[in-house]
């Protein structure tokens, strides 16, 4: 019994971050119905920014809530402009083209990006500085929770209900909801589109600069090609939850890590070895794009002529 | 002539250049003219890599699937092939020889392993195929990655064919199999895109909509042109598999789809000869990246990704869009378009009153084309 909460926390800590990277996938799909590959990154570059600040400004000598705190968000704050930036340059000149040239444009701002850090940086993985005073607590018999995991929980639960809070209750988000809804009706509404699109972009690399900073806590391995797994992933956590729909990326991103710690935690028992871990993601991909491929959350729109 | 013996002596003459060539570039050299090792590797890996884009061009070019999996079925050719080379060929080509002689045998056997990685990857690309192919675009991108994901991650998992630490080969590629190949590639992808299955693949690219209500069974075509495809993958697979003699999954991760679709990208990706042109580029791109001053080979990956996205910000067409580069362009260029304008001679005449050939004679008309 308590290795399945174990592995339900695992499950759950690993979820929350593909929900947060998940998140801005999903944002971006619902206005743009662009899959920008290169979000994943966006999360690498987060966790690599966290890195180089936390070294520069002296935070990585000891233990420091606020150190890591100030890491955090001027990470998030750094790639927001990043996120920014790649909407600008990559993807509003081509806004206007075929399908098919604003997939390959994504897939090359992302190999862009990746191999930018490794020439830059070396495909070595670096060491994160440790900011929180690792410490563990049980639960519930001999579960173990430790305190970067708590961390994990705590921020993306208060990340997500800001962004709840954004998208529902605030201006800005009630002008994102109507440019999901119809781009050209909501230009018609007097909405500066672009402006929204920016402000879209930037949120969700917020989103997923967060994640990454966080996971460099949990995972303190960080490597320039860590994000193209873990993007590839919260994809398929967004495509599980209904792409486009914030709720179903959050449900997404936590069935996807579950699925995946129980599948290598009891699929030993079985037989299927742990080198199948990256496989379960695009396993369930596929399940949901067979059998209900507006997702989970998602409702089916009708393809018109 | 009949146009059948013109055929048979051009493909015989074709047969007698590429084992001369295959001559030329080995080791021993022909009647003492032989190139270094380095340019004939470049050229192998130039040939494999044309196949692969004239492949992948098929299904992405012509039929408008985006499939970024192709490594997949590359794989599934090389591997299947493998094992058939390494645990049952020596068998069957000593047997084989006692019939017809060591070197026939030798080729046979190499013949039989093609056929079967090609089949075998064919299946493949049916099982990844009629699942995947009713998804539109950015889905089937996805989807198409993920199942050469799995695809690797599973061989990686086989121990029969080597698992992590790599399959040992016999090495049987030479030219003359490297450039038949991809002789025969092109032949089949051009004569598949100049018939009606190839009219039905462009109306597919074009509008799937219009052509399902036209009455053309997309499913069954794109099917057809996603199998037919992968096949072709497999084959370059073996051939990759048995020239570098060794195997690992690490040649088939997600990164060399990438370089094969920048091939067909930077080519034109309707265009047969874009795509042979767009796969001599990036085949030699890494070696004239090692010429320059400083090392700038480890950037190989960002001039790559530089370069996709400037022709996609600028000419996502590529270089020749879906035109093709060949000697009926220059017969074109000389036969001045009706009512165009900017060129001088026949100014505005009408096509009809043009001098023309006084008799249409059919056996030159076959052949102009």
């Amino acid at each position: 019994m308590d290795t399945f909460v174990q592995q339900l926390i695992n499950g759950l800590t690993i979820g929350a971050i593909y929900a947060l990277i998940a998140l801005g996938y999903t944002m971006v799909y619902g206005i743009l119905r662009l899959i920008n590959f290169a979000h994943g990154d966006v999360y690498m570059v987060g966790a690599f920014v966290g890195y180089g600040l936390a070294t520069m400004l002296g935070f990585s000598a000891g233990p420091s809530l606020l150190g890591l705190g100030v890491v955090l968000i001027s990470s998030m704050v750094i790639c927001a402009l990043l996120g920014m930036a790649i909407e600008f340059f990559a993807y509003r000149p081509i806004r206007k083209y075929a399908r098919m040239t604003t997939l390959i444009t994504a897939i090359g701002v992302s190999l862009l990006i990746e191999n930018t850090f490794v020439a830059w940086l070396g495909a070595a993985p670096k060491a994160f500085p440790q900011l929180l005073l690792e410490q563990s607590y049980t639960l519930f018999g001999n579960a173990a929770i430790s305190k970067s995991q708590i961390l994990i929980f705590v921020v993306s639960v208060v990340l997500m209900l800001l962004l709840q809070w954004i998208i529902f209750r605030t201006k800005v988000g009630t002008a994102m909801r109507a440019v999901s809804f119809n781009l050209n009706s909501a230009k018609l509404m007097g909405i500066n589109t672009n402006a929204i699109i920016s402000f879209t972009f930037a949120l969700g690399s917020g989103l997923a600069a967060a994640g990454g900073v966080l996971t460099a806590q949990y995972n303190p391995q960080i490597d320039p090609l860590m994000g193209i797994i873990t993007g590839l992933k919260a994809f398929v956590a967004a495509v599980l939850g209904g792409i486009g729909n914030v709720p179903g990326a959050v449900l997404g991103g936590l069935l996807i890590g579950i699925a995946e710690t129980f599948v290598v935690g009891y699929g030993q028992n079985v037989g299927i070895p742990t080198t199948f871990r990256d496989a379960v993601a695009f396993a369930i991909l596929i399940l949901v794009l067979l059998f209900r491929p507006t997702g989970l959350l998602g409702s089916t729109v009708q393809e018109k002529v | 002539m009949p146009i059948l013996v013109k055929r048979l002596i051009a493909a015989l003459v074709i047969v007698l250049l590429l084992l001369a060539m295959s001559q030329y570039m080995s080791d021993e050299g022909l009647f003492g003219f032989g190139v270094p090792p380095y340019y004939a590797r470049v050229i192998m890996l130039a040939g494999i890599n044309v196949i692969l884009a004239v492949s992948l061009n098929l299904i992405t070019g012509f039929t408008g699937q985006f499939s970024i999996g192709h490594v997949g079925f590359m794989a599934v050719g090389a591997y299947s092939s493998a094992y058939l080379t390494v645990y049952h060929a020596q068998v069957w080509e000593r047997s084989l020889a006692g019939l017809v002689g060591g070197n026939l045998a030798h080729a046979l056997i190499f013949l039989f392993a093609i056929l079967v990685g090609a089949l075998v990857a064919a299946i493949a690309g049916l099982i990844v195929g009629i699942p995947s192919l009713r998804l539109r675009g950015d889905y089937l991108a996805i989807v198409t990655l993920g199942f050469a994901e799995i695809i690797r991650i599973v061989i990686l998992n086989i121990d029969k064919v080597g698992g992590a630490t790599g399959f040992t080969v016999p090495g049987y590629t030479n030219f003359f199999w490297v450039g038949g190949f991809a002789i025969i590639t092109i032949l089949i992808v051009y004569n598949i895109v100049h018939s009606d299955i190839g009219r039905a693949l462009i109306s597919i690219r074009e509008d799937e909509l219009a052509a399902e209500a036209m009455g053309i069974n997309t499913t069954r075509y794109k099917v057809l042109s996603f199998a037919i495809s992968s096949a072709l993958a497999g084959m370059a697979g073996v051939l990759f598999g048995h020239y570098t003699q060794f195997l690992s999954t690490n040649d088939f991760q997600f990164i060399r789809s990438f370089e094969i679709i920048i091939m067909i990208v930077l080519g034109g990706m309707g265009s047969l000869t874009g795509s042979v042109f767009g796969a001599i580029v990036i085949t030699l791109l890494p070696e004239a990246l090692r010429r320059l001053p400083g090392d700038l080979s480890q950037y190989r990956l960002v001039v790559y990704s530089a370069l996709l996205i400037l022709i996609m910000l600028t000419r996502p067409q590529g270089l020749l869009g879906t035109r093709e580069f060949g000697l009926s362009w220059l017969k074109r260029a000389r036969r001045q378009p009706e009512g165009s304008s900017t060129v001088a001679g026949n100014k505005g005449v009408p096509i009809a009153e043009q001098a023309g050939p006084a008799t249409i004679d059919r056996t030159k008309e076959l052949e102009n084309r």
